[in-house]
């Protein structure tokens, strides 16, 4: 992987992922310490207006940081950021894409901007967002 | 409703230690294999002096660790029930490792009403610092509120 081949337009990213469960959730909710019952429990979820659970937005951040890092070395990541588009509801199989939109020098160094999305099954953007990676 | 006072309000300072265990939990969840995050050998031929953490972390060991959990809802007199996330951010200034304890300082630095008073955005940043003292990342959410009425 040899960062300093870079160019606009290069698709780095791209990982898909199972499923969401209502397990995934569950086990989320311990694994970050996120313990909003929006996301397990189905009673609090439509009296707070939804029709079910859905899933952590960091659920989903998570993934993506998961395919950012399997394309770049977490030591080259300088900024990651997201916004939520949209809920991600049980069931979303989701997929993770990112390219280079810019090549940048900042902060004494070569960098790269990434856009990143995340995408349900439908191609529906869950998260749209852009890392900031050293090359 | 959430109003431009709430803005310089800062909240108890978190510190929570990066513990092996608890974060083999979160790498299980989310599925995640690379060896950077699980092999020490490997984490020390990518530069690092211990495993590193995957890029969202940060915002888990501030929650897990907090005394007061949701401190800034219930300071501001927000339902979660009406709170999304809305935006996160993260901005890597040192490595964070196994081992490592880190400070969370975390501060109200915007408010903005949206849709006529039907949501009030919200935007916390918080300064993290290691145990050295080193200023480790910046990280900054922004929650959606949706409020009960037009005000």
């Amino acid at each position: 992987m040899s960062a300093a081949r870079r160019a606009v337009g290069d698709r780095i990213v791209h990982k898909e992922f199972p499923p969401i469960t209502r397990h995934r959730l569950a086990l989320y909710c311990g694994a970050s310490g996120d313990h909003n019952p929006i996301h397990v429990d189905i009673d609090f979820a439509k009296a707070a207006g939804f029709p079910d659970v859905f899933a952590h937005g960091m659920l989903v951040m998570g993934y993506l940081g998961q395919a950012l890092t399997d394309a770049v070395a977490p030591s080259r990541i300088r900024s990651f950021s997201t916004r939520f588009a949209a809920i991600t509801q049980l069931g979303a199989q989701l997929t993770c894409e990112g390219t280079v939109i810019e090549l940048i020098e900042q902060g004494g160094e070569k960098r790269a901007k990434v856009a990143l999305t995340t995408k349900d099954q439908n191609g529906e953007v869950k998260l749209a967002g852009e890392a900031v990676i050293a090359l | 409703m959430v109003d431009q006072s709430a803005v310089g309000r800062e909240f108890t300072p978190v510190t929570a230690r990066v513990e092996p265990g608890r974060l083999r939990f979160f790498l299980d969840t989310l599925g995640e294999t690379n060896p950077v995050y699980r092999d020490e050998a490997t984490a020390q031929a990518a530069g690092f002096a211990a495993a590193p953490v995957p890029p969202t972390y940060l915002f888990c060991l501030e929650m897990m660790d907090a005394t007061v959990p949701f401190e800034f809802l219930t300071a501001l007199d927000i339902d979660l029930a009406r709170v999304l996330h809305g935006e996160q951010r993260f901005d890597y200034h040192a490595p964070v490792v196994v081992g490592d304890t880190l400070t969370f300082h975390p501060r109200v630095t915007s408010v903005t009403d949206k849709k006529g008073g039907a949501m009030t955005l919200i935007v916390v940043e918080t300064g993290v610092t290691n145990q050295s003292g080193v200023h480790v990342a910046d990280v900054s959410r922004t929650i959606v509120v949706r409020n009960a009425r037009p005000s």
